[in-house]
């Protein structure tokens, strides 16, 4: 169960392709009622039933929240990936009835920024689709600074540029094109503060700029679903519920504790907000940490997991859940 | 240092040396010590980008102090009022990346931070030091009027003239505390007045 969230019936809308990698879908409620309000950032995790096994990703909400008609969410295809996406590129189609979960942002504006610079790589665009659309329509001061590897998969590109013109910059990898930002983060007039979604070096990358030009940690906000990392099969003890099972080598520690039949809570299901931590009760073999929630000293200590996106390799682990 | 008591009691810290390339730092009296002993874990060259704004006790001493660190730019102010105009010019035309640290008095901290906020800047990253006098700047609940420098409890307000038990209730917006009427039953009823904040 996904703490905190209730889920939601809808209906596939619509099914846009949107260039060769992007798929963009629509959701309504199957009640025809509207859906519940959210704000720029937010995202819903889609449930897909794809055959025995129900998957569970995380999509940042696209549209305006001006509009909660419809949901829309943007899916790059990833042809090495676990098969998320390319369930949703394949088998999602229009009239398909689904279930998403309530939104949570975990990637909000602060709205006492004076003003908003955002950073997006790749298909890190979507949260910002919303965002700029959010402060648009309240007048925002906001900037944003896309890098794309060609402008054909620059997604939204052309639609972003269309609405806010030249509050959008875009780099395009293929000529060369490089964010300055160094000189973009020193020349930002006090009160703004940054927001940056796309690949992890991208975010580690402008973190680290961030940080040692000044800018305090509270100004600096990103969002990074890191995928669930495949890796060996391993063996789990859950003392609580008193359950040994298997996770599988393409399974998170998270799916295959709710194939059992456990109910644990969790909110990103990409190792940001906390909610899925576990407590580790004895441990023969070493974790491979893939969070970014628990502090270096935790992961050390060997006391703490997060079951959506670390796993274990050794001989025996035993959870609290 | 002052204690917590509430949650809306302000906590300071010990300031210690940013990441970044531009400081600003705020003092009176006794909080120029802070910066002088923060000095010691800086970086060489921390002070090459650094502005000290200074508002030196009545006694006038730890200027030289200051001036040893050889600050980029170094500037006193008889009273934190002189140098608002000045302060909220630099904050305007500052960018990301600038850091402030601010260290002496409570008013002095609190004022500081009033205008910082102000100009975008979160509380949490701003840097703060309690040093010297614990008095307080008091707002009263029934005229509205701050009285400066408040060290009794109770205290008399400055323009109602009632008396005030001065609470540890702060305001960020004002940078002040509230004072209650302590004797509004009876007017003739005076508590004995102590010495409460040196
Ligand atoms: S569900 Fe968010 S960290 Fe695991």
């Amino acid at each position: 169960m996904s703490t905190g969230t209730t889920k939601l019936d809808v209906v596939v809308s619509d099914v846009v392709p949107v260039n060769d990698l992007v798929t963009r879908f629509h959701f309504r409620r199957r009640d025809g009622e509207l859906l519940p309000t959210f704000s720029g950032g937010a995202h819903v995790v889609v449930e897909m039933r794809d055959g025995e096994r129900t998957r569970l990703n995380p999509y940042s909400l696209m549209g305006s929240p001006l509009d909660t008609r419809e949901y829309t969410i943007s899916v790059r295809r990833d042809d090495v990936g676990r098969g998320g996406s390319l369930f949703m590129h394949r088998s999602v189609k229009p009239g398909l009835e689904m279930v998403i979960s309530y939104p949570v942002n975990l990637f909000s504006l602060d709205l006492r920024a004076k003003k908003h610079l955002m950073l997006a790589g790749g298909i890190g665009i979507t949260p910002f689709m919303a965002q700029t659309a959010q402060l648009a329509g309240e007048g925002g001061n906001f900037e944003l600074h896309y890098t794309c590897r060609t402008a054909s998969l620059g997604t939204y590109a052309d639609v972003l540029r269309e609405r806010y013109d030249r509050r959008i910059r875009l780099y395009h990898d293929d000529r060369e094109e490089r964010i300055e930002l160094d000189r973009l983060l020193s020349t930002q007039p006090l009160g703004t503060h940054l927001y940056v979604c796309g690949p992890a070096g991208m975010i580690n990358w402008v973190r680290d700029r961030a940080a040692s030009l000044g800018w305090p940690s509270e100004a600096v906000h990103f969002e990074h679903f890191a995928a669930p990392q495949p890796g060996l099969p391993f063996d789990v003890t859950l003392a609580v519920s008193g359950k040994t099972i298997r996770v599988g080598e393409q399974q998170s520690l998270l799916e295959a504790i709710e194939a059992a039949g456990v109910d644990p809570p969790y909110l990103c299901r990409g190792g940001v907000c906390g909610q899925c931590e576990t407590n580790v009760i004895s441990h023969d073999g070493k974790f491979i940490h893939n969070d970014h929630w628990l502090s270096e000293e935790e992961h050390r200590s060997g006391c703490k997991i997060m079951p959506c996106v670390s796993r274990f390799e050794g001989r025996s682990l035993v959870l609290e859940r | 240092m002052a204690a917590k008591t509430i949650i809306s009691r302000p906590i300071y810290g010990t300031l210690s040396p940013q990441p970044g390339k531009h400081h600003l730092f705020l003092a009176d009296a006794e909080g120029a010590l802070a910066i002088v002993d923060m000095a010691r874990t800086a970086p060489p060259g921390f002070f090459d980008g650094a502005e000290i704004v200074f508002i030196p006790g009545p006694d006038g001493k730890h200027v030289g102090a200051l001036e040893a660190l050889k600050p980029a730019q170094f500037h006193q102010a008889p009273s934190f009022a002189s140098l608002l105009p000045r302060l909220k010019q630099t904050l305007t035309n500052a960018h990301m990346g600038l850091r402030l640290y601010l260290a002496g008095t409570e008013g002095l901290i609190g004022q500081a931070m009033q205008v910082a906020l102000e100009a975008g800047i979160d509380h949490t990253s701003m840097q703060t030091e309690h040093r010297g006098s614990l008095a307080r700047r008091m707002q009263c609940v029934h005229c509205k009027g701050i009285t400066e420098n408040v060290t009794t409890q109770p205290a008399t307000c400055a323009h109602c003239g009632l008396l005030l038990l001065v609470r540890d209730h702060y305001s960020r917006r004002l940078a002040a505390f509230q004072g209650v009427c302590i004797n509004a039953e009876d007017r003739s009823e005076i508590p004995p007045i102590e010495e409460a904040f040196p």
